[in-house]
């Protein structure tokens, strides 16, 4: 053993360093961490070059181009664009709301800390629950009732456009309840961390001016962490985007575009998801285009949070 | 008002400052009285049975060794204490005759009476001037001119006026060190509080913010009633005009600083201040 030999050598000298050969373990690090990079632009270079066809043909237009018919060989992915925006941001409005009060509640002392504990695991489980699940769980469940509440919405409010009928059960509205529960956990995990690295100091602070409880939630705490929920629900926008099994299972799946939420509709890893078995020929490269422009969206996204959190980051230790 | 007759602005002024000075100089001599007060962390008693009374518009420092229950005891004159669970109190505490525990009290209101600074300074992640407006805005005040008018004061009266006046818009924790204690001093005052405490408030800063702070409190005492925790003896004996000396739990000695620092009348008093343990 190494280090029994170190410990019984009695002539150990103090200047000669114990290396386990460095070299070697540099190298196995270095080889690791260069092919991640490479797997990476491997994989842009090749979704890249099997769409570059597609590109070549359609160009720009492919992005503002309302119609995909493969039939006809017209291919434009403007209305999953928006389905796609549309999709993640509905999610994203039902589920930051949820998740915040969720990430006060378990950083507040509302509750005894093993209750806490408790329930932050079970909202972190909730990421453990694979997609297809969401996916079967939202066909028993949510679209019976988006088809029967979303009729009635329908009747009654179907004037505003947003709402007009019919109501289908696999609709833009399933799919982003049922996003919103996917990227719950991204919220309300990183939300919470951001709460608890508030400085009990501001805390003191506060209450020692004659602040209320709320008054020092609303006043002093979700505003020096709101950095992080920013950063938060950046990255649960990102991954309501790339979310593809359940969405492609409860969106109902068509390029059509329509203003009401109850109406079916697409995301770009939906359509990917929906097509890709049954495409041939130029089809299939204008799917690796929409998957270029879905890998670009979503990089972007994800950088841009991750930058946000990691400022928020050393703000808070600043204040320490 | 005797100003009338005098002929100049100049000795009216001066006359109205010895108005004031008389006004501030009639204090009340037992403005907080301590009684039989007790307290406990859990099982843990921190604090036997002190008595003390506190003049007003005076600097009294409270000085012992770590754990004696000097900030113990700073902390339950605005209630802070009950923010720990599984803490109790017997005996009372009064100011101005009215117990803080009377069922009659709010916590909110006592704690706007009595201004309260910490060791870390700790300015929130927000305007120079928000963080001064801030107990304002809790207690719903919205006039804009009431505001800055509040923020001008405070910012003066804590030194801070003439370096923070161009920047009051940026970021407090663009402030030094110091500049940060000096605002949270500031904003403690902001809602005219009576009394000031200040729970070691000069540990985190460098001698020159320290010297700037001592000077400020020898400022302040004209309009406030001040206790201060400190570990520096040498603070004690510059700003404060009395002292108690805190030692496990116990009131040992509360003196004029001058006699706590010269002839204190307990052995352990005088062998903690010569350095002898502590």
């Amino acid at each position: 053993m190494g280090g029994k030999s170190i410990t019984t050598e009695p002539k150990g000298s103090l200047t000669r360093e114990y290396r386990p050969r460095p070299d070697l373990f540099r190298a196995a690090c270095w080889l690791a961490s260069t092919l991640t990079v490479a797997l990476l632009v491997f994989i842009l270079g090749e979704i890249l070059y099997k769409a570059w066809p597609a590109i070549h043909q359609f160009g720009f237009g492919f992005l503002s181009g309302i119609q995909w018919s493969p039939n006809r060989g017209v291919f434009g992915v403007l209305p999953v664009l928006i389905g796609t925006a549309a999709s993640s941001l509905l999610a994203l409005l039902f589920a930051l709301p949820l998740g915040l009060s969720i990430a006060i509640f378990l950083s507040e002392n509302f509750l005894p800390q093993p209750i806490r504990q408790l329930i932050r695991f079970v909202v972190e489980m909730l990421a453990a629950i694979p997609s297809v699940v969401y996916g079967l769980w939202g066909i028993f469940v949510v679209v019976p009732l988006v088809q029967q509440y979303g009729a009635v919405i329908a009747e009654k409010f179907g004037f505003i456009a947003i709402f007009s009928g019919p109501a289908y059960g696999n609709s833009l509205l399933t799919a982003s309840l049922v996003l919103a529960l996917m990227v719950l956990p991204t919220i309300t995990a990183i939300s919470r961390n951001s709460l608890v690295a508030v400085p009990p100091t501001l805390r003191e602070g506060s209450y020692a001016l004659g602040a209320t409880r709320w008054e020092t939630i609303l006043g002093v705490i979700l505003p020096t962490a709101a950095p992080g929920i920013v950063a938060s629900t950046i990255l649960a926008f990102g991954r309501a985007m790339g979310e593809t099994m359940a969405v492609a299972m409860l969106i109902g799946n068509s390029q059509r575009l329509s203003w009401s939420l109850l109406a079916p509709s697409n995301t770009l890893s939906a359509l990917l998801a929906n097509q890709f078995a049954e495409a041939e020929g130029i089809q299939v490269s204008a799917l690796m285009y929409a998957a270029v422009v879905l890998v670009i969206m979503s990089l972007c996204v994800n950088v841009t949070g991750e930058a946000v959190l990691r400022r928020t980051q050393r703000s808070v230790v600043g204040l320490k | 008002m005797r100003t009338a007759d005098t002929p100049t602005s100049q000795n009216s002024l001066s006359e109205h400052c010895l108005e004031l000075t008389d006004d501030f100089t009639s204090g009340e001599v037992n403005f907080i009285k301590v009684e039989d007060f007790k307290f406990f962390y859990g099982k843990k008693q921190a604090l036997h049975g002190i008595n003390l009374e506190i003049p007003s518009r005076k600097v009294t420092a409270f000085i012992g060794p770590s754990g004696c229950g000097k900030s113990t005891l700073l902390r339950n004159f605005n209630r802070m204490n009950e923010l720990i669970p599984g803490v109790r109190h017997e005996g009372d505490i009064s100011i101005h005759g009215t117990s803080i525990y009377d069922p009659s009290v709010e916590i909110i209101a006592l704690r706007r009476r009595i201004g309260m600074v910490f060791q870390k300074s700790n300015p929130f992640p927000m305007s120079i001037y928000e963080n001064i407006v801030y107990p304002l805005r809790i207690a719903g005040q919205k006039d804009r001119s009431v505001l800055d008018e509040t923020v001008e004061r405070c910012l003066r009266s804590a030194a801070l006026w003439d370096e923070a006046k161009d920047r009051l818009h940026e970021s407090a924790l663009g402030l030094s060190g110091g500049q940060m204690q000096r605002l949270c001093i500031a904003r403690a005052v902001a809602s005219r509080p009576e009394i000031l405490l200040m729970d070691e408030p000069c540990s985190a800063l460098d001698p020159i913010a320290t010297a700037k702070v001592e000077e400020l409190i020898t400022e302040l005492k004209k309009d406030f009633t001040i206790i201060i925790v400190t570990h520096n003896m040498q603070q004690a004996s510059r700003v404060s005009e009395l002292t108690a000396f805190f030692y496990l739990g116990n009131l040992v000695e509360f003196d004029s600083t001058h006699k706590i620092f010269t002839n204190p009348a307990q052995k352990q008093t005088e062998d903690y201040i010569t350095g002898r343990f502590g």
